[in-house]
């Protein structure tokens, strides 16, 4: 087909006789009007059938619903909350336990994920194997059946509250871990303020002894003289002050546990599994980073003498960090997005109490929906900024 | 002279054979036979009570839960429940119906991956043409006198094993259109299909089902009435799509330019070019990046327990909050994640074989 019209044009002046549906150009803007034109069709049809069920089902569309009173209780907030509150704060506090969670999910995360890593390239036989199988086993295994093992299977089988497991004045039972909370005294802010004081020394020490070691080639030993600062600066004014902290002790009154701080087992659960789901892709990642080092590096820095740990610190971690940090952005993201399924064991997080309670109270489907996906796609949205700010540094850096 | 060539010597000793293994992977330096000696105890101590629990002191055989008296697992529990958790409320008499598309399904596959097998063509257009027809008559029925079957009596491992092939199997044309407007040289079409990647990307797969179930009856006509599991359908391609969408681009890129432009030298057209030249290599190097996003799909099937589907784990859930059987969902557990594990790993290492044999070394890979 397309041969025969070339022939076909060879014979004629091609600006006079070729047909616009002969010309990708304008055949491309035809298509994409026509494109254009249907999704608006489909988007007008949508709207008006939405509009027509709203309608019918008596919902007016709008935020104003976010300045309702939300009249639901949450059984974990880090801000004022309570039944008086409005479904605009139901919101926020649902934001943050899910910050909560992801952040100390992707610590542990991270932590166990580099252990594994590293184990699973050990050249002792037993702790690579025990490593792989841990790898195999929890990436193969949905992340919800995990979490509602460690839910119903493990947690859920705690004394009740009056048998609770008692340790260093904490209590362990079905409803949590009830533990001393600390409560900050007048004179604590000095401690804070030589704790930030002791990071912003630790800084500058560290750019001293680079700069130092540039001109005259000597080292000063940066890791121990900054654990002094950040620890022992902030102890040092802990003890001037009077340790001005004291606990606040739980008591069971009736049924429950009142007072101090109570860790509840839906957090513990939910990060648990994403803990462990998550190390088992990380371990990968790093993995395959310590591989991505060429062995000629290793091989030169034998060369020059350098002693193992400081070949780890110094040779094979900033190339690997290269080639993992792209990587685990993202398992960082799919963290994030996982600890969604938090709803399916009641954990009070984002989609639980907004895209579930707040939903179900109001019928307002469009206006939820459409701020949950917001939340997710704008956190998306920054890694992925980051990633290309981090690409182009790593770019500009490689030699 | 006379060159008379001295017999190899044996190898030191202690290097070859168990010892040597043992020598050299368990025992090299004093740290690695001190984490030896500490893993191998911890290994003895916490796999005994497992093996013990799981197997040794388990119950296996019985009906009831009083069959159950020792104080292992009782897996009498998953041998009494089997059936719904392959079926779910599925009637009885018309399980059949599943074995034989299932089985079906199986031997399809089974064509498809064995190497060596004629008419692979002919058998992947079935596949994927025309087998979703049939697998479709047979589960809901209603046609050639097979009864009809409502949807919310599909359940358990064949509900999971539907919503993962039939998201994975209509996820497929519409990543391809995605992954080819997302490299077309229209503004327009390129920036829609780089949006909808992206959203479906962003969120998390809960919202979508949440968004397909609460949704999805306020945009069309009230008397147009969509069922849980096409509602949970939908959301789930939509979903997929996107991250098909990827897979496919992954594919189209890795093939060299030179194909493209001589293609476009042959005076093929657009469509011509993708069908003959393109997608049929590009189609082969996806395999394997399918088959990872078929594995995520599958394990991420169980949340459609949240929207009030019965799959797999939600009807053990379900069978473990039986008062009959109260107390046993530990068994309950292991057992689904048992089946979800196999498959998984099995299509895990599948992906790995098949990445090693389309890798024939024309890469710049090492």
């Amino acid at each position: 087909m397309s041969l025969d019209n070339s022939q076909h044009n060879s014979d004629r002046p091609p600006e006079t006789n070729v047909k616009f549906w002969h010309d990708p150009a304008k055949r491309a803007v035809l298509f994409q009007v026509l494109l254009v034109g249907a999704i608006i069709l489909f988007a007008t049809y949508i709207a008006i059938n939405t509009l027509n069920n709203l309608e019918q089902r008596g919902i007016t569309t709008g935020f104003s619903f976010l300045n309702e009173t939300a009249g639901f209780g949450i059984p974990l907030s880090l801000i004022e909350y309570s039944e008086a509150s409005t479904y605009g704060r139901t919101f926020i506090v649902g934001l943050l336990n899910t910050v909560l969670v992801a952040v100390l999910g992707i610590i542990g995360a991270t932590i166990l994920g580099f252990i594994l890593g590293i184990a699973r390239l050990s050249d002792n036989w037993i702790i690579s194997r025990l490593a792989a199988i841990y790898i195999e086993t929890f990436r193969n295994i949905p992340l919800l059946l995990q979490m509602f093992f460690w839910y119903f299977a493990v947690l859920r089988t705690l004394p009740s509250p009056r048998q609770s497991i008692e340790f260093f004045g904490s209590y362990l039972n079905i409803r949590g871990l009830s533990m001393p909370a600390p409560v900050a005294e007048s004179g604590f802010s000095f401690v804070v303020i030589m704790f930030i004081a002791g990071i912003v020394a630790t800084w500058l020490l560290t750019r001293w002894a680079h700069k130092r070691q540039d001109v005259t080639g000597q080292q000063f030993p940066i890791f121990w003289s900054g654990v002094g600062l950040i620890i022992g600066l902030p102890l040092l004014a802990f003890i001037v002050a009077g340790t001005p902290i004291s606990l606040d002790h739980p008591e069971l009154k009736g049924f429950n546990f009142r007072g101090g701080m109570t860790i509840i087992p839906e957090l513990v659960a939910l990060w648990l599994a994403l803990t462990i789901y998550t190390a088992a892709f990380i371990a990968e990642t790093v993995r395959a980073g310590i591989l991505a080092v060429p062995h000629g590096q290793l091989e030169a820095a034998s060369a020059l003498g350098l002693p193992k740990v400081r070949t780890l610190r110094l040779i094979i971690i900033p190339q690997a960090m290269r080639v993992i940090i792209p990587p685990l952005t993202s398992q960082y993201l799919n963290l994030t997005k996982n600890s969604s399924l938090a709803t399916a064991i009641g954990y009070p997080d984002l989609v639980s109490v907004f895209a579930g309670t707040t939903l179900n109270q109001t019928g307002q489907a469009i206006e939820v929906i459409m701020m949950t996906m917001a939340v997710y796609l704008s956190l998306s949205i920054l890694t992925s900024i980051f990633m290309n700010w981090y690409n182009k540094r790593m770019a500009l850096i490689e030699r | 002279m006379k060159y008379d060539p001295q017999p190899t010597l044996p190898a030191p000793p202690g290097t070859l054979g168990v010892v040597g293994w043992m020598r050299k992977h368990l025992f090299n330096g004093p740290f690695n036979s001190i984490a030896t000696v500490v893993l191998a105890y911890f290994i003895i101590i916490f796999m005994w009570p497992v093996i013990d629990w799981a197997i040794l002191s388990a119950d296996w055989i019985g009906t009831t839960r009083n069959d159950c008296t020792s104080d292992g697992a009782c897996w009498v529990f998953i041998s009494q429940r089997l059936n719904q958790f392959l079926y779910g409320f599925y009637p009885e008499a018309e399980t059949w119906r599943l074995d034989l598309a299932f089985i079906m399904m199986a031997a399809l596959i089974a064509w498809l991956i064995i190497p060596k097998t004629p008419f692979k063509g002919w058998v992947a257009a079935f596949t994927l043409l025309i087998f979703p027809f049939i697998a479709f008559v047979l589960l809901s029925g209603g046609y050639f006198g097979l009864e009809s079957v409502d949807t919310h009596k599909w359940g358990g491992l064949s509900l999971t094993l539907v919503l993962a092939v039939v998201g994975i199997v209509a996820a497929l044309p519409f990543g391809i259109l995605l992954a080819l407007g997302r490299r077309s040289h229209m503004p327009i079409v390129r920036s829609l299909s780089v949006v909808y990647i992206e959203i479906w990307r962003g969120v998390p797969l809960i919202t979508v089902l949440f968004m397909a179930s609460v949704m999805l009856p306020l945009f069309f006509p009230e008397d147009m009435n969509f069922d849980k599991l096409l509602r949970a359908l939908i959301g789930i391609t939509m979903f997929q799509s996107a991250y098909m969408a990827e897979v496919v681009r992954g594919g189209l890129q890795a093939i060299s330019k030179g194909q493209y432009e001589a293609a476009d030298s042959l005076g093929l057209g657009y469509w011509q070019k993708m069908n003959m030249i393109i997608l049929p290599q590009a189609l082969k190097l996806m395999i394997p990046g399918i088959v990872n996003t078929f594995i995520a799909l599958f394990k991420d099937t169980s949340l459609v327990l949240i929207i009030g589907l019965f799959d797999l784990l939600a009807i053990m859930q379900a069978s473990a909050n039986d008062p009959n059987w109260i107390g046993f969902s530990t068994e309950g557990y292991v057992f689904v994640a048992l089946v979800f594990w196999v498959f998984c790993f099995g299509m895990s290492r599948y992906s790995i074989h098949l990445e090693k044999r389309l890798h024939t070394g024309h890469g710049n890979r090492a």
